[in-house]
């Protein structure tokens, strides 16, 4: 199964093509077709998986050349290692529930099909990016998951938002793929090749100098900044919650945006051989999960909340990644647990984050509105989405023994030894915890903010429900794979069957817990027993409670350095195309027209007159000399012998000759006179040629 | 041979007058026998004079007189038809060639 397991992606773009060409009017069986070929390429990730353990996560390469120069070669090729067979595991799970999910929150939806081959196609892309064994496949399915996240953000284009929402995605992730093909580009220089392993072969023997790598470093970074919403890039994912609610859940929440993760993650050897790029990785990291932990706090939309919620969990994966690299380069020998935890928390985060946008869902499908301010009280009538919705919260906030408490704390270790990164790691699970519980009490506890909306809420039905409590089970029980008490869990799972020292840090757990209990505790008194009020509270932090609803200002920064003078650029370029290059195109014609009008003139009075002079001339040539043409056929004789005298005078002598047709001249003008004076009387007499 | 060669001279002068100044075409006609006769004389004369053992001149001659009596024949049947045409054969008046 392992060998075959090319064949994983190809089952969603099997339905892809099915659907977009067989059975695009038959919406359900296209939906149904959709499903019952994710599930058979979880089934086969499970055996992938299984395959994978049996063999102690020994890595399969398989690849066949595609396109073949004489110095540079490009290969289609799979790289199966436990971090593909894990990211399978993800995708496909998440894309199964997301779908069945979809039969019951896109019910009354025309485009049935169109959503499920979308769907379809970008789980196709998703897996073929994770079994990629080059840089050049990576990128084409990178390219693609941006094509179909561009589709479903829009899936609604009826809607103005959302087809913005579409295009910002679209364009904002194109920014980091630019860096992204430009490290491409950079590594295909040094290396001459873009197969993983040959390249990471390269960089490990210190082929590549280290300012080159760097850039790489930075470069590839790029891409995954654009993907995975990393500061400064981060503005399209939460606008990107114009999509419909499953599709958020998918794409923007467990699978595309955790790419940029996995791209980290899967170039790893790039950053440990480049301390600066890995100390970029970690700081943007960082940045990013303070700035959207604060923003999430004061937003209130449902699905903002948790799309922030998404960018700062994202961050957090980045960040561990990039420490792993810092420690890594800096003592080869180092105990560092950064990439195990940025890969672990990768996989729980996308059940659990998943599962806090389904049942997201599940609430706005109840209640039609995405504002948390018009919500509340929903736990009587939504059982199971509220209870699946407060797991994953717990889960995210890390709370033992859900998941999330596993992965994060394993991201809280991989910050020892940097005090800075450990400080803020810490703060940002007390507002994670802070905000997401601000989120559960003000829509599930509490009076009705909106009696009407609240009156018509009713749970979800079951092709809803199921999928929040798969991911609900996952979510509580994923993380235990990775259990630090484990010898051969998820830790040296994906180290490639190397076995990693792992010590439990009981001190760290108990930090983090305290925390995390505090930031529920501190959003139960405000948001539950009202013991503070949330409004003096905004009213005492003024200047930070406008900076974080404006979410730091970024897009109205974004609109005003950049936007705006491109637009204005754009204005500019509109006005000398309107004006120089059209008005320059418009003269070519005007003076081409009246150049014509010239020319034909010269054409009418010079050449016709030319030609019709000719004529003339020669018409008038021939009236005069037509009157030699008389008909007598004695002056005829008379010029025939006046010529032969003439050419026998000029042979005897030339000069004579003169004075013989000075002669002839005079006596035909004589002659002529003599028939004007007389014109009746035709005369032939004769004494020419004397 | 001077004298020869000015009888033929004279003798073609006043053919040539002829044909040019007779308004009868009969007349004409016979002066242009009187040009034809002319050269004959000239041929007679050179063959004489200059290849006095040959007689291409004299046969050359008797050519022209042959091809003149057809001429003759050809040119009275011409006036004969003018004849017809204008009940006359006063050359001024035939000039249909006229452009």
């Amino acid at each position: 199964m392992l060998e075959k397991a090319f064949l994983i992606p190809i089952y969603p773009l099997f339905a892809f093509l099915v659907i977009i060409f067989f059975t695009r009017w038959k919406e359900r069986l296209s939906a149904y077709l959709s499903i019952t070929m994710i599930l058979i390429g979880f089934v086969h990730s499970i055996f992938v998986l299984v395959d994978m353990i049996n063999r102690h996560g020994v890595p399969l390469e398989l690849s066949m050349p595609f396109i073949s120069l004489t110095n540079f070669s490009l290969e289609l090729g799979m790289w199966i290692d436990p971090l593909t067979a894990v990211m399978f595991m993800v995708v496909t799970i998440v894309s199964g529930c997301v779908q069945i999910y979809s039969l019951g929150y896109m019910k009354d939806d025309p485009r049935w099909s169109r959503y499920f081959s979308y769907l379809s196609l970008f789980s196709f892309s998703m897996l073929g990016l994770v079994i990629a064994n080059n840089f050049f496949m990576i990128f084409i399915f990178w390219e693609l998951v941006g094509l179909t996240s561009y589709l479903l953000i829009g899936f609604w284009f009826e809607k103005k938002s959302a087809s913005d929402a579409g295009k910002k995605a679209f364009i904002t992730t194109r920014i980091g793929d630019l860096g992204f093909i430009v490290g491409l580009l950079i590594l295909m220089t040094y290396a001459g090749t873009l197969n993983y392993q040959e390249v990471f072969a390269k960089v490990s023997s210190g082929a590549i100098p280290i300012g080159i790598l760097t850039a790489t470093g930075i470069f590839v970074f790029c891409g995954a900044v654009g993907k995975s919403a990393q500061f400064p890039l981060h503005v399209w994912l939460p606008d990107a919650m114009e999509g419909p609610t499953p599709v958020s859940a998918l794409i923007h929440a467990a699978t595309m945006v955790a790419a940029g993760v996995y791209l980290v993650a899967r170039v790893m050897t790039l950053y440990v051989g480049s301390e600066t790029s890995a100390m970029v990785v970690a700081v943007i990291g960082l940045i990013t999960s303070l700035l959207a932990a604060s923003i999430a706090i004061t937003q209130n939309d449902i699905k903002r909340v948790l799309a922030y919620s998404t960018v700062s969990q994202l961050g957090y994966m980045i960040m561990a990644l990039g420490l792993y690299g810092v420690d890594m380069a800096s003592n080869p020998h180092a105990h560092s647990v950064g990439f195990y935890a940025g890969t672990f928390h990768l996989m729980t985060h996308a059940f659990f984050k998943s599962l806090l946008f389904l049942g997201a869902g599940s609430v706005i499908h109840a209640v039609h509105t995405n504002e948390i301010t018009e919500m509340g009280g929903l736990s009587k009538k939504m059982k199971i989405t509220t209870l699946t919705f407060f797991i994953a919260s717990l889960s995210i906030s890390g709370i033992f023994p859900l998941s999330g408490f596993w992965s994060k704390d394993e991201i809280v270790a991989a910050t020892s030894g940097h005090p800075v990164f450990m400080f803020f790691t810490l703060l940002i699970a007390f507002m994670t915890a802070f905000y997401m519980f601000r989120l559960c009490f003000l829509t599930f506890t509490g009076e009705p903010r909106d009696q009407h909306r609240y009156e018509h809420a009713h749970e979800s039905p079951r092709s809803m429900t199921y999928p929040l409590m798969i991911l609900a089970f996952l979510s509580i029980f994923a993380g235990w794979v990775g259990l630090p008490w484990l010898h051969n869990g998820f830790s040296s799972f994906v180290y490639h069957g190397e076995h990693m020292e792992h010590h439990p840090s009981y001190i760290l757990m108990v930090v983090s817990t305290i925390v995390a209990v505090s930031g529920i505790g501190f959003a139960y008194l405000v948001y539950y027993r009202k013991k503070v009020s949330a409004d003096a509270l905004a009213d005492k932090f003024g200047f930070f409670y406008k900076l974080s609803f404006n979410k730091f200002y970024f897009d109205e920064l974004y609109d005003y350095i950049i936007i705006g003078p491109v637009l204005g650029f754009a204005r500019a370029m509109w006005w000398f195309d309107a004006n120089i290059i059209d008005g320059l195109v418009n003269f070519t014609g005007w003076f081409t027209v009246k150049w014509a009008d010239v020319k034909m003139w010269f054409d009418k009075w010079i050449i016709d007159g030319i030609v019709n002079g000719l004529g003339y001339l020669c018409m008038g040539g021939a009236w005069i000399l037509k009157f030699i043409q008389s008909g007598s056929v004695q002056f005829y004789t008379l010029m025939i012998m006046a010529g032969a005298t003439g050419l026998v005078i000029y042979r005897v002598t030339p000069e004579g000759f003169l004075y013989y047709l000075a002669g002839i001249i005079l006596v035909a003008l004589s002659r002529l006179l003599a028939k004007m004076v007389r014109p009746a009387r035709a005369k032939s007499g004769s004494n020419s040629e004397g | 041979m001077y004298q020869y060669l000015a009888l033929a001279a004279v003798l073609f002068a006043i053919g040539m007058f002829g044909v040019l100044t007779r308004r009868n075409a009969i007349g004409i006609l016979m002066s242009l026998e009187l040009m034809f006769n002319a050269v004959n004389i000239n041929l007679v004369t050179f063959n004489k004079y200059i290849k006095p053992g040959e007689l291409t001149g004299q046969i050359f001659a008797l050519f022209v007189i042959v091809v003149a009596a057809a001429e003759a024949v050809v040119g009275l049947a011409i006036v004969l038809l003018l004849y017809r045409n204008w009940k006359g054969i006063d050359i001024d008046r035939i000039n249909i060639m006229k452009w």
